[in-house]
């Protein structure tokens, strides 16, 4: 269970990224976090574990306060937040392993990770997540030599390596095709529903975020300005959100994407049936 | 249907006024001209020049390695020792510097103090560290391994400090989110992004070590700079052309086998 209370954010600039954001995440559930971009989407999820530092308010995790903990508190705090990218963000030149072996880093001594010396345990987890996400074969692969869906199945198994409590997703399909997009989110939904665990997700795309998501909290301009179930994200709520001419120009583009898709699928067909 | 001809320049980018153009321009070779004015050049003393420079050329051309061979072997050793241990002690000390100078990893009083370390490296030029090293340590190869360490110091740090502070912020901030400690992250998301450039650097720098091992010697400290600098003193030219000569082939050496090796690492 994590508890936001009045979380606010300001930057050295004088930007107000968050303005008393408030938020109570269940066990097991999916939060799909939709708003423009520059609503304080990020910085809320950066905020959480302290990537970024709160200007005011408090994060509970399971009853214990995050904010205001010294470095070390902090070190076996972050460890049980997963957290996923929009860019991946694995170190490219070490192998698939040591990604996700690197989940376990906020649990080891300094000694212990620099020569390597993983214990078994951590090691099977690490096989047993690559397996579970469709990578058993790359485990000494670099983790340049990997497409964008299999890094970001990499990304994931380093979160989970964790063994979290929570999961953060930062735009987990930004970077990806549709198609991949798709397997992705299934797969993480997946996850999720078999260790009943609570992540919150955030989205642009927000077809994708209603077909997978169990709660949509609509951000704008650092403030919550809808919080409901998927089905009740009506085009009245998502003007709301979005505001008239981004929301209008976003529909028109998905629908455009839509119509290529469609004439491709069909162009297809008909070199099929040539 | 012939399209009217439609001409084209780059348009100027720097100075936009063709006038201020045409006085900068004028200007340039003006100054140009006043300058080369002022260098006063005694020809006389250039003729007498020329016969020096022929002897030292015939030198070149008749190399002799046999009479001086032990003062060269003993030089050469003293020099390749010298640049090899000097280039291990700077990497070894360029490594926590570098760290600490990087923006992205350390408070602002650590980053201060390493980059003023730098700093100081980097505006002394060798010979004169060379000079006080000498002054201090004596004639010999030590007082040059230390200059060599000097140099290689701000070289080196100066160099990976700046490749630190360029690296993928992303990676860095993913390891972080797992709770990583800060020796943690710098091993894990700092390390694997530079080191490829840190190997590249150090061969790049054993091949200055040599070079600059050569030239200190002529103040005093130790190798093969020394041996050339006796040679010339004596008017040996010929030792000094096969000095000169074995240089420059082992300068070759270094360069092709580390740019081969950093191909093969890279």
């Amino acid at each position: 269970m994590l508890e936001i209370r009045s979380l606010s954010k300001t930057y050295p600039t004088g930007h107000e990224a968050l303005r008393s954001v408030s938020l109570s995440v269940p066990e097991g559930q999916l939060l799909g976090l939709i708003g423009p971009s520059g609503a304080g989407k990020s910085t809320l999820l950066r905020c959480i574990n302290r990537l970024v530092e709160p200007t005011d308010g408090s994060v509970l995790l399971e009853g214990r306060d995050l904010t205001g903990l010294s470095t070390g508190e902090l070190r076996r705090h972050r460890r049980r937040i997963g957290m996923i990218f929009q860019e991946y963000s694995l170190v490219e030149r070490l192998t698939v392993m040591e990604n996700v072996l690197s989940g376990r880093l906020g649990y080891l001594p300094f000694w212990r990770t620099y020569l390597r010396r993983f214990p078994q345990t951590d090691i099977d987890r690490a096989y047993h997540l690559l397996d579970r996400v469709g990578l058993g074969d790359r485990a000494n692969q670099r983790a340049d030599a990997l497409s964008g869906g299999q890094r970001q199945r990499v990304g994931i198994a380093r979160a989970l390596s964790q063994e979290p409590e929570l999961l953060l997703v930062d735009e987990p399909t930004a970077s990806l095709d549709p198609r991949t997009s798709r397997q992705i989110m299934r797969l993480l939904t997946e996850i999720c529903a078999e260790r009943h665990l609570p992540a919150i997700v955030n989205l642009h795309d927000v077809p994708l975020a209603q077909q997978f998501m169990h709660r949509i909290v609509g951000l704008r301009a650092g403030e919550i300005v809808f919080d409901d179930a998927p089905t009740a994200l009506t085009e009245k709520a998502l003007t709301g959100i979005y505001g008239e001419e981004d929301w209008k120009s976003m529909r028109q583009e998905d629908e455009e994407a839509a119509d290529s898709e469609a004439d491709a699928q069909r162009r297809l067909k008909e070199i099929a049936g040539r | 249907m012939t399209s009217p001809v439609r001409p084209w320049k780059r348009p100027p980018t720097l100075v936009r006024d063709p006038r201020w153009r045409r006085v900068l321009q004028v200007g340039i070779v003006l100054y140009l001209l006043l300058a080369l004015g002022s260098v006063h050049v005694d020809w006389l003393r250039v003729w007498e020049g020329l016969e020096r420079g022929q002897r030292f050329v015939l030198g070149f051309l008749q190399p002799d390695f046999t009479s001086r061979w032990n003062d060269i072997q003993k030089g050469l050793v003293e020099s390749l020792t010298m640049t090899v241990t000097a280039t291990v002690a700077g990497i070894a000390l360029s490594v926590p510097i570098g760290i600490g100078a990087a923006r992205n990893l350390v408070s602002r009083p650590v980053y201060l103090a390493c980059r003023f370390v730098i700093a100081v490296s980097r505006a002394l030029q060798e010979i004169i560290v060379a000079i006080f090293m000498v002054a201090m340590f004596g004639f010999g190869p030590f007082a040059g391994f230390l200059t060599l360490v000097f140099g290689s110091v701000g070289f080196l740090s100066k160099l990976l400090a700046d490749d630190i502070e360029e690296i993928d912020e992303a990676q860095t901030e993913a390891i972080r989110a797992t709770g990583a400690s800060w020796w943690q992250v710098v091993h894990y998301a700092v390390q694997p992004q530079v080191l490829p450039r840190l190997i590249g650097l150090s061969l790049y720098r054993l091949d200055i070590n040599f070079r600059e091992s050569a030239v200190i010697g002529i103040v005093g400290a130790g190798g093969i700079g020394a041996t050339l600098n006796t040679a010339i003193d004596r008017y040996e030219y010929d030792s000094a052309g096969a000095i000169l000569l074995l240089i420059i082939g082992i300068v070759l050496v270094v360069e092709y086998s580390s740019s081969y090796l950093r191909k093969f690492l890279q």
